[in-house]
This record gives C-alpha cells, sequence and structure tokens, in this order.
C-alpha cells in the first residue's frame, strides 16, 4: 500500500502532497521536511531506496523516490509493494504528466495543482495502484475535462470569446483597401491585447 | 468556468512575496476572502474558492473551515463543483470528523448516478477516506458495481473493496464470489484490481485462501497468455508485456502456493519459465525476476528451481545498478534463514557491499552480515565488520556494535577464570601474595563472578597459608578461621552468586575442612544444608562431600601435608569443572580414589 505522494522541489517547496492515511496537518508539513531532509542529503548516483523517516512510520515503510531536474518525486509504501515496480510507476506517472502538459516543467505543476491531482486520483486510488497504461489514463482524463468544460455552457462563452481573440493571428492590418477606384483609408485601430 | 484562472492568480500573489512574513500576509488576506464567500448562501465561483483553499492547505496553512463547503460541493449538481468538493474531502476530511458522515449519502447517490465519471469520484473519495460505517453502509452498492457495470467502473470498485475490506473484515466474505468472476475478464485494468482485491481476501482469511486455491490453474494460464504472448503495444514497457499485473499475478501466486504442494506443483512449469525467458537488462524485467525469485523461495518448490532462484539473486548482487544490488539483498535477508548455506556462498560480496558508497546499500549489507555470521567465519567477519565500524555513518553505528557484541556472546567461550587459575597454580612463589589479595578483594566485593570463582578456588587451596598469616608482599593482617568461613558463607548465600561461583565456594569450604582444625564441624553444617538445595549440581557436591565426611573421615588427617585431599579435590574438581588439570596420582591414595571415583561413577 502507497501510504503518501509527494512532489517537491529542490528547496523543499511542495508542489503535491497526497496522503492515503489520515496524519494531522502538522504532521503532514512535518512529514515533508523530514523526507525532503532524507532525501536531498542523497548522492546522484545512489540507489532510489530509503527507509522511511520516523513521522511516516520508520522502518518499516520505505521511501522510493526519483528526481528530474528541479523537482523530486517521492513515493512512500509499506512492504507489499515492489520497490523496481513503484519506481517503474514513478517513471509512468512522469511520461503521462508529460502527455497531458507537453513538455511538462515545474510551472505546469505549479499553477495547475487540482489537474495534477486529476490524474494521480486515476492511477492511484486508497494507495493502491489503479490503473498503470498511460493512452488509458490519459483517454479517462480528456474525457472528465471535456464534460467539466462542457458544463461551464453559456456562463463561459465570454471568457472562451477573449481567450480566442488573444490567441488568434491577426494577419497584418492593411493600410489602405483599394477596390477599383474606391480607396478606404483604415484607421489605427488600438491593439486587442 | 474551471477553476484553474482565479487560483491561478492567487498563486501569482503567492509566489510574488519575497519573504515567509509577505507570503502568510498575501495567504491570511485570501483566506478571509474564501470564508466570507463561503458565508455567502449562492456564489457562482464556489469551486475557485475550494481550490484556493486546498492549495492553501498543501502548503502548511489550516483549512478546516472549509469542510462543510466541501459537503455542500459534493451535493452539487455541476460536475466541476463535486470534482473540487470530492477533492477537498480526501484532502481535509477523515473520519474522526462529523462533516464526513454527513457525505455518505451524497457518495451513495453518486454511486448509482448515470455518469461514469461521477461515479468513479464516489468510489475513489470512498477508497481514500471511507470509515467503518460508511464502507458497512454502501458495500452491497459497490458489490453491485463489481458485478454490473462497464471495465472502467469495475477495476475502481475493485480497489474500493479492497479498502473496505480492510476497514471491515467481516465484508470479505460479501465480495468473494464476484472476485472470483472478474478472473475471467479480459480487461488488464479489471484484472489488476481483481488480482489486489483476492490477494487482499486471502491474506485476511484461511476460508478465502483454501477457496481460491481452486483458482491457481486460472491465474496460471493469465500469467502465460502475459508471458508467451507475442507483443501488444498498448501494455508493453521496455518489452515486458504489462510487468505491473504479472507481479501482482506472482505475488498472489506466491500466498496460495505457500506450504500447499498441489498448488505449488502447478505453479513449477510456470516459474521455471517465467524465470529463464524474462529479459534481464531492463529495470522491469528485473522487477518481474526479482518477484519470481521471491515467489520461487516461498513456495515449496523443487529444488533445481531454488538454486536457480539464488543463482538469479547472485546475478543481481553483481549487477551495476545499485538498486538491484539493495533489492536482492533485501531478498537474501528473507531466505537467509531457512537456504543459509546457498546464500553464504555470496558471503564476499555481501561483505565487499559494506564499503558501498551507498547509505542504503551499506544498511542492508550490514543486517546480512550480522545474519550470516557463523562460527566457521566468526573471525574474518568479525575483522570486516569491526572496520566497517569504524568508518561507518553515524546512524548505523549503534545496530553494528549491537551485532557484534550479540555475536561475542554466542561464539566466544569465555576462558578467563580457568586460565588465571592455571597460571596461580604455576607460579608458586606468589601463592601467599595471591591468596591475601583475593581475600581481601573478596571481602570487599562479591558482585564480579569471576572473581569471586578465582578467589574461592584460591582459599580453598591455599587457605592454610591465608590463615598463617605471614606474607611479606602485603601489609600484615590477622585473618582467623571464622573470619574465612564467614566470607565463604557470604557468597554461597548471597543472591548475587550464580550457580556456578556457588560451587566454587562450595568446593572451597570443603577443602579448607583439611586445612583448618577447630571450625570442621561448622564446615559439616554448612555444606550439610547444601544437601537439600534446590541446584541439582550444588546438592549433588553437597551429598558427596557429606558422605565423604562420614566414611573417609579417619582418613582426614592420615598425613601431614594435604596431598590426599587435595588429589581429591582436583579429581572432584576435575569432574565437576571440566578443566583440563593433571591428577596427581599417588599410591596411598590410589584406595581412596578408587573410592571416590566409584561414587561418580568415573573411571580413570
Amino acid at each position: 500500500m502507497i501510504r503518501a505522494i509527494l512532489i517537491f522541489n529542490n528547496h523543499g517547496k511542495p508542489r503535491l502532497s497526497k496522503f492515503y492515511e489520515h496524519y494531522t496537518e502538522d504532521t503532514e508539513q512535518q512529514i515533508i521536511r523530514e523526507t525532503f531532509h532524507l532525501v536531498s542529503k542523497r548522492d546522484e548516483n545512489v540507489c532510489n531506496f530509503l527507509e522511511g523517516g520516523m513521522l511516516i512510520g520508520g522502518s518499516d515503510y520505505k521511501l522510493i523516490y526519483r528526481h528530474y531536474a528541479t523537482l523530486y518525486f517521492v513515493f512512500c509504501v509499506d512492504s507489499s509493494e515492489s520497490e523496481l515496480g513503484i519506481l517503474d510507476l514513478i517513471q509512468v506517472f512522469v511520461e503521462t504528466l508529460d502527455k497531458c502538459f507537453e513538455n511538462v516543467c515545474e510551472l505546469d505543476l505549479i499553477f495547475h495543482v487540482d489537474k495534477v491531482h486529476n490524474i494521480l486520483a486515476e492511477m492511484v486510488m486508497g494507495g493502491m495502484v489503479l490503473e498503470t497504461n498511460m493512452n488509458e489514463i490519459i483517454m479517462q482524463v480528456d474525457a472528465q475535462n471535456k464534460m467539466e468544460k462542457s458544463e461551464a455552457g453559456i456562463a463561459g462563452a465570454p471568457a472562451r470569446a477573449v481567450s480566442a481573440v488573444k490567441n488568434m493571428n491577426l494577419p497584418e492590418m492593411p493600410r489602405n483597401i483599394n477596390i477599383g477606384d474606391i480607396s478606404i483609408k483604415v484607421p489605427n485601430l488600438p491593439s486587442f491585447k | 468556468m474551471s477553476p484553474s484562472v482565479p487560483l491561478q492568480e492567487m498563486i501569482r500573489a503567492i509566489r510574488s512575496a519575497r519573504t515567509q512574513c509577505e507570503e502568510r500576509g498575501v495567504i491570511q488576506r485570501e483566506c478571509a476572502a474564501i470564508r466570507a464567500q463561503f458565508r455567502q448562501a449562492d456564489n457562482g465561483g464556489r469551486s475557485h474558492n475550494l481550490a484556493k483553499l486546498l492549495y492553501v492547505h498543501m502548503l502548511g496553512y489550516p483549512a478546516h473551515f472549509g469542510q462543510m463547503e466541501c459537503v455542500r460541493m459534493i451535493a452539487s449538481s455541476r460536475y466541476s463543483e463535486k470534482r473540487v468538493g470530492y477533492l477537498g474531502a480526501m484532502m481535509l476530511l477523515d473520519e474522526k470528523q462529523d462533516a464526513s458522515l454527513l457525505i455518505t449519502n451524497s457518495i451513495k447517490n453518486d454511486l448509482s448516478h448515470s455518469n461514469q465519471y461521477v461515479q468513479s469520484l464516489a468510489l475513489c473519495t470512498l477508497a481514500c477516506m471511507g470509515s467503518a460505517e460508511m464502507c458497512r453502509d454502501l458495500a452491497p452498492e459497490i458489490d453491485r458495481l463489481l458485478r454490473a457495470s462497464n471495465s472502467y467502473i469495475k477495476k475502481k470498485a475493485a480497489l474500493c473493496a479492497v479498502h473496505i475490506v480492510r476497514k471491515v473484515h467481516e465484508l470479505g466474505e460479501l465480495f468473494a464470489p464476484a472476485a472470483r468472476s472478474l478472473l475471467s475478464e479480459k480487461n488488464h485494468g479489471v484484472l489488476h484490481g481483481a488480482v489486489v482485491l483476492i490477494t487482499e481476501l486471502c491474506e485476511r482469511s484461511s476460508e478465502s485462501l483454501e477457496r481460491f486455491r481452486k483458482t491457481v490453474p486460472d491465474l496460471v494460464q493469465i500469467m502465460k497468455g502475459l508471458v508467451i504472448s507475442g507483443y501488444s503495444p498498448e501494455h508493453d514497457v521496455a518489452g515486458i508485456s504489462d510487468p505491473f499485473l504479472q507481479v501482482r499475478l506472482l505475488r498472489l501466486l506466491r500466498i496460495l502456493g505457500r506450504n500447499n504442494e498441489t498448488a505449488s506443483d502447478a505453479m513449477n512449469d510456470l516459474l521455471a519459465q517465467v524465470a529463464t525467458n524474462t529479459d534481464s537488462t531492463k529495470t522491469v524485467g528485473n522487477a518481474v525476476l526479482y518477484e519470481t525469485v521471491l515467489t520461487v523461495l516461498d513456495i515449496k518448490s523443487e529444488s533445481g528451481l531454488r538454486v536457480l532462484a539464488v543463482n538469479i539473486l547472485g546475478r543481481f548482487l553483481l549487477n551495476n545498478d545499485r538498486n538491484i544490488r539493495y533489492i536482492a539483498m533485501t531478498s537474501l535477508q528473507k531466505i537467509v534463514g531457512t537456504d543459509h548455506n546457498a546464500v553464504q556462498r555470496h558471503r564476499g560480496t555481501i561483505v565487499d557491499c559494506l564499503k558501498d558508497q551507498d547509505a542504503s546499500v551499506k544498511r542492508r549489507a550490514l543486517d546480512l552480515s550480522l545474519a550470516l555470521v557463523s562460527a566457521s567465519n566468526i573471525r574474518s567477519m568479525m575483522k570486516e565488520l569491526l572496520l566497517f565500524l569504524s568508518s561507518c555513518p553515524p546512524e548505523l553505528r549503534s545496530q553494528a556494535a549491537n551485532g557484534i557484541f550479540t555475536a561475542a556472546e554466542r561464539y566466544v567461550r569465555d576462558e578467563t577464570v580457568p586460565n588465571l587459575i592455571q597460571l596461580i597454580t604455576n607460579t608458586s612463589e606468589l601463592h601467599c601474595y595471591t591468596v591475601h589479595k583475593l581475600y581481601r578483594a573478596l571481602l570487599s566485593d562479591i558482585s564480579q563472578q569471576s572473581l569471586v570463582q578465582v578467589a574461592c578456588w584460591c582459599i580453598g587451596e591455599y587457605g592454610d597459608l591465608l590463615l598463617r598469616g605471614d606474607c611479606q608482599e602485603v601489609e600484615p593482617m590477622q585473618v582467623c578461621e571464622d573470619d574465612v568461613l564467614d566470607a565463604l558463607e557470604t557468597v554461597l548465600q548471597s543472591h548475587m552468586s550464580s550457580t556456578a561461583t556457588r560451587g566454587f565456594a562450595l568446593t572451597a569450604t570443603m577443602k579448607l575442612s583439611t586445612r583448618i582444625t577447630d571450625n570442621v564441624d561448622r564446615i559439616r553444617s554448612i555444606v550439610s544444608i547444601y544437601g537439600s538445595c534446590i541446584d541439582l549440581e550444588l546438592q549433588q557436591r553437597a551429598v558427596e562431600y557429606n558422605a565423604l565426611f562420614k566414611k573417609y573421615d579417619h582418613m582426614r588427617y592420615a598425613k601431614k601435608d594435604s596431598t590426599h585431599f587435595c588429589c581429591c579435590g582436583v579429581i572432584l574438581f576435575c569432574s565437576v569443572n571440566s578443566f583440563a588439570f593433571n591428577v596427581i596420582l599417588e599410591p596411598e591414595c590410589e584406595q581412596l580414589t578408587m573410592h571416590v571415583l566409584t561414587l561418580y561413577g568415573l573411571t580413570l
């Protein structure tokens, strides 16, 4: 069983924290700090497994982590999970995020933390691995996002119109429109942006 | 509108705060705004506020005032609001909060919703934080979903059922039939969920275990399909077909085959096939191989297969990848009790891992090395372990020291007392000095067993030198017979003295009976008391000494010097303490010696 999934950056700031066992808020923050402390001490070429810290349950639990650029992905698991399997699961998770966000970076995780939660919910449920097939996960997440968008309905129209215009590629405005012998001078329109 | 836009603005504001104090200020302002908005009855942007609150919660600030809002959002009819509401419930609520009971009804309704994504939200939340009461209420719903729904819902329902079984063990019976039928599904996600559910049921109750043993052929079939079948692009991970499912199946087979001959036989072929065919150049291949090895070692497999498994572990130990070495040592640790000799073969590699840079690998190597210490390799192992102790990281020091001490206790015989006695006997010029010094030491402290034993022996042997009192090297001290007997009696009666020490004291008392003249009766009474002692060793000695008193009293002073009783004492001493002393036999003592020996049932 997976006890917790944590993503934090090289300075220990949490980017995602999902606990499958109940802890108080203070304890959760302490666990994040303790895990960061344990994981950041590790060299680059040592193995990816660590015994868990005191707070998360001690030596019965293992921390399996992977370091990608500025982020640490840490899964805290007990002995019923296969260590190498979880390592692969982290890889699948990161690849899925990459597909969903188009070359994911830390900023994507910061500003779309709810989306990351939704993706994670399709992979791990109640501390157990649910789905490991990347295409299946992405398919489900897309369907759910579509549902949300369609629900926005009329209320969402102005916002969508604004974002559509902002992204529109306006061709260069002609200064003069010459049709036959009519010449129209186009006034200077204010920029949409 | 999705909750993301206002959320992003808040995140931007928080990130632009330059100090912790500023950040706190921003967050407090935002929380106040959110609180105010929650209190408003109908609000278009509800989901934004809750999303903001959850972000703030992740950073560590209190967010409990959002709990009721979660409950309200879950009951809403809009999907976006439900989604955030359920996420909030998973993060903020737990079974101890009263609010969690309020969502039970919502979950119940959502489980029968027409939209599968709403159903999945409800299942996810129930599996995450469902309390025992909630689980009991909703178990029949989950069972229904396990049987009749699409594969997306079935796989989620299976894992939800696992959570329910963990919370309320009795409900395992309810899910068993559905779990069995799920094994015939084709969808890998559902199969995976079904295998996890069956694993949980088998671990919980032995009746389930018996029942599910019958599914071993089906499981073997599924596994064969995965291993042999051709390339299947949707489940392929680096060339292996759905390794996650393979690993789960192997684990379940392990549980079913443990302690059961028939089940183990059915799996032997499959395990051999997996072990030889799996590609071990990638991590996924190694994950499957590792699980296979663990299974082989845990069930009643045939010996050829076991040898193959341990060899695979040995290969892992030599792998360049530290991860592989780490897990190889973890699994060797599990089997070191049962297949000790097989693991001993890899002792060299394991001891080398003690010098690895990685702290985790060092820890595993230490555990395994301590488990491999045996009487034959103790010297070389100790050398390595002591070297390790001098340079190991601080968190491992106590464990290493503890292990070294335990090994020392188990394998090292304590030869101090006999060696010291031998030394004393051989330096005859120091007998007087030695006995005086040891007597004084005995008077001051009788807690150190080895010292007391040597002191008693010396008093018994050289008591006459002690009583004579004229020794050059020590300051003169008048020691009378009563004092000596008092000292020996104190040792006999003290609760600090071990049985061996008491034996020494009793023998010494007995030996003194030839060296002293006035207090023989006292000695006789002391010795006879121990004739009814509970400890068998002491009782035997006391009874035999008594017999010597009665039968051979006339021989006590036959010779002026004490060689007779010296010789008897030595023989008695030899037989009861198994020291390798030379037995001095003089012709006059022969008769006495033979009597003594028959008393002991010994022959020379």
